[in-house]
């Protein structure tokens, strides 16, 4: 009797993924909860590493990139079969990561460390050490990979890293508790949120110079618990999705005029999202109620929670390996 | 602002000689008075020798890894003195040498500190002391607070028990001055919200009882009124700790023993407050204490300020602590700020027992004009400090 389950269980986890979906990683339960994009549904659950944060893919989705932040690894996954193909050495307690436009080199947030890892995923070495401020966070890449930029939570600093020396060559100030950092192309700006600070800064890349800070405003919510954490642009550059924190609402912002447009009701204490591949559906992380919102992009409504793992944090998107 | 700053930082990064600032280190004092402490029942929990130092030392490695990017360094010196020793002939040097000082002294001796003519136009930090007449008719213009006053964390506790509807209060108060302070904390605070004590007991009880609580505590608690809650008054932590589970009818301890207030408490986890406790205790090997947070908190303003302002001058990180642009990320969930009437910073309190942080105040139910936090301890209508008028 037991053994039809455990091979069913068995055959479901070897299966190849055949559809699109949203991996998403659960902080508090060493898991990440598999979504399917069309059912809406989560269809399977992936152990990891202690306290996975950050999640990415390789360009070809051949490999899915962990950070275990307890475990002191970003761990390589088979996304087929969930198998941990290897470790990749990151340095202590990675929280965030980018991958650089090269498909080879992981920029690695070190939290407790001060420290920016770069680690080629090849030779499975680390390439560099960079000292940054306290509490690295928030990990963002230049379209052209010239620039990689590391946000220190407690020294509230932007750090511009120049790829080609791994060295600092500009610090900007933001404001407090800075988490999440993302170029544009076409305007070669820097975004960066700052959670305690409530605002959403932007840059010009070129010059590293500030060129306006967003502000928030819900109405029925303390402007102290508005607080910016995760954020993903449209294709277009357009519109920008702001995960706010305990607030429990995502702003939309139109990137052109950085005018807040919208505010959406999801989960609680909401931290990161993506988008699914045709960008017509948002899935965002909500933390304290350990579940996913999915908005109607084009509707800016909330339409389904999906119930995950207990505290979820990054979130990232596997097309369907069919197209 | 920022924008300048921005520039600001390029150029002490490209000139650093140029610039002052970078040239002479930010230099704070920590100034102690060492304080002879009562005999207590139990041994178990003795009060760390570095208790609120580490913080200190802490929040200036914080600061100088901020400061290494922008030209700017820190330096702490310590000043020690010995219980009965001179403090102000101690504080008379360090004001000498640095005119950011934290004050780790019963509230008497900060207050003369700040009253020397030396100290006029420096810029001095509480960390040590809850007593409400600092932040009230004793305020002084030099004197900022980031331990939070005793009130503010009586009222995050009654704002717990109001909410949980567990109205009716007994409390037994310990011998000391100081328990009887708490004590009328704890009766303010219970009024403030609402709640009754109904019944008080002195604890007067003068031999060990550590092997008799089972026998002697119901007995002591049997002639209260029923009651939700039972309080103890013991800041001095001579008996609380054997008042939980011998208590005559079967209700939860609270006030300085069982669910009770704090600064800081090492249950804390969420807000990124696990990076602090993290830093804290490789530094110290120990966990943080509430003490520790605001001297931690004292430190770090300074460094939150220096940074925005690119000065060291007290008059300008005053000026810019006290003002609308000035929030420190103190790993609370919000952003700290000073209340700029009288100085004491504005923070939410934990409320706790040993295992958990059961919330964290002030709580959504109770609302205020300004801001929630002023929920909490003396609000300005009731502070009696004009010196932060001008």
């Amino acid at each position: 009797m037991m053994r039809l389950p455990l091979a069913l269980l068995l055959c479901a986890t070897a299966l190849p993924a055949l559809g699109e979906e949203i991996w998403v990683t659960n902080e508090k339960d060493d898991t990440i909860s598999v979504i399917d994009v069309a059912t809406l549904e989560v269809t399977r659950t992936i152990p990891t590493g202690e306290r996975p944060r950050g999640i990415t893919f390789s360009k070809d989705h051949s490999v899915v990139y962990i950070c275990a932040s307890d475990s002191d690894a970003v761990q390589v996954m088979n996304p087929d079969t969930g198998e941990i193909l290897h470790d990749l050495p990151s340095g202590e307690d990675p929280e965030q990561f980018v991958l650089h436009p090269d498909n080879r080199h992981l920029y690695i947030a070190n939290e407790d460390d001060a420290v920016t890892t770069v680690v080629d995923t090849e030779t499975r070495r680390v390439v560099s050490q960079i000292n940054v401020g306290i509490e690295p966070e928030g990990m963002g890449v230049s379209p052209d990979g010239r620039i990689v930029v590391t946000t220190s939570e407690t020294t509230n600093m932007a750090h511009w890293i120049d790829t080609e020396t791994n060295q600092i060559f500009a610090n900007t100030l933001v404001d407090a508790r800075p988490r999440h950092a993302e170029f544009t192309k076409a305007t070669n700006e820097l975004w960066v949120s700052a959670e305690i600070g409530g605002t959403v800064s932007v840059f010009d890349a070129a010059t590293q110079t500030e060129k306006a800070k967003i502000r928030f405003a819900i109405q029925g919510v303390n402007s102290d618990l508005v607080q910016p954490v995760g954020f993903e642009f449209t294709p277009d550059e357009k519109t920008v999705f702001v995960a706010l924190g305990p607030s429990n609402h995502v702003a939309v912002i139109n990137a052109e005029t950085y005018e807040v447009e919208d505010y959406i009701l999801v989960g609680r204490r909401v931290w990161h999202m993506a988008f699914s591949k045709d960008h017509s559906k948002l899935f965002t992380t909500n933390g304290v109620s350990g579940d996913v919102t999915v908005i109607d992009v084009a509707a800016r409504q909330a339409i389904k929670s999906i119930k995950v793992g207990r505290f979820p944090w990054g979130a990232a998107l596997r097309p369907s390996p069919k197209e | 602002m920022t924008h300048w700053l921005t520039l600001m930082a390029a150029t002490v990064l490209a000139l650093a000689p140029q610039i002052a600032l970078a040239e002479a280190p930010v230099a704070i004092t920590y100034l102690r008075a060492e304080v002879d402490r009562p005999p207590v029942l139990s041994n178990l929990d003795p009060i760390p020798e570095d208790l609120g130092l580490a913080g200190a030392e802490v929040a200036l490695k914080d600061n100088q890894t901020t400061g290494q990017f922008l030209g700017h360094d820190y330096q702490m010196a310590v000043h020690s003195v010995e219980p009965g020793g001179d403090l102000l002939a101690a504080a008379r040097s360090a004001l000498a040498q640095s005119r950011l000082i934290l004050i780790d002294a019963p509230a008497p001796q900060i207050l003369a500190v700040a009253d020397l003519p030396e100290a006029q136009g420096a810029l001095l930090f509480n960390v040590a002391s809850g007593a409400a007449a600092l932040r009230s008719a004793d305020c002084r213009a030099n004197l900022l607070h980031t331990l939070p006053e005793d009130s503010a964390r009586t009222d995050a506790l009654m704002q717990v028990l109001a909410e949980k509807q567990w109205q009716r209060l007994v409390m037994i108060v310990g011998a000391t001055a100081d328990d009887q302070a708490f004590a009328d904390h704890l009766r303010r605070s219970a009024t403030k919200f609402g709640l009754s004590i109904d019944a008080e007991k002195a604890w007067t009880f003068d031999t060990d009882l550590r092997d008799s609580t089972m026998q002697e505590i119901p007995r002591f608690t049997q002639d209260f009124p029923d009651h939700d809650v039972m309080l103890v008054a013991d800041p001095t932590d001579d008996f609380g700790r054997y008042v939980e589970h011998n208590t005559w009818l079967p209700r939860p301890v609270a006030g300085t023993e069982g669910l009770h207030p704090e600064a800081w408490a090492p249950v804390i986890e969420a807000w990124g407050a696990v990076q602090l406790q993290n830093r804290f205790e490789d530094h110290a090997r120990r966990a943080m204490r509430g003490q520790d947070y605001a001297a931690w908190a004292a430190i770090r303003a300074i460094g939150e300020a220096v940074t925005r302002t690119n000065s060291a001058d007290p008059a300008s990180l005053r000026s810019y602590m006290l003002g609308p642009d000035f929030t420190l990320d103190g790993f609370k969930g919000r952003a700290l700020s000073f209340r700029h009437w009288n100085g004491q910073l504005r923070q939410p309190i934990a409320v706790v027992n040993d295992r958990a942080l059961v919330t964290l105040a002030p709580l959504p139910a109770f609302l205020h004009q300004r801001n929630e936090m002023d929920s909490l301890g003396l609000d300005q209508p009731e502070s009696a400090c004009t010196e932060f008028t001008e």
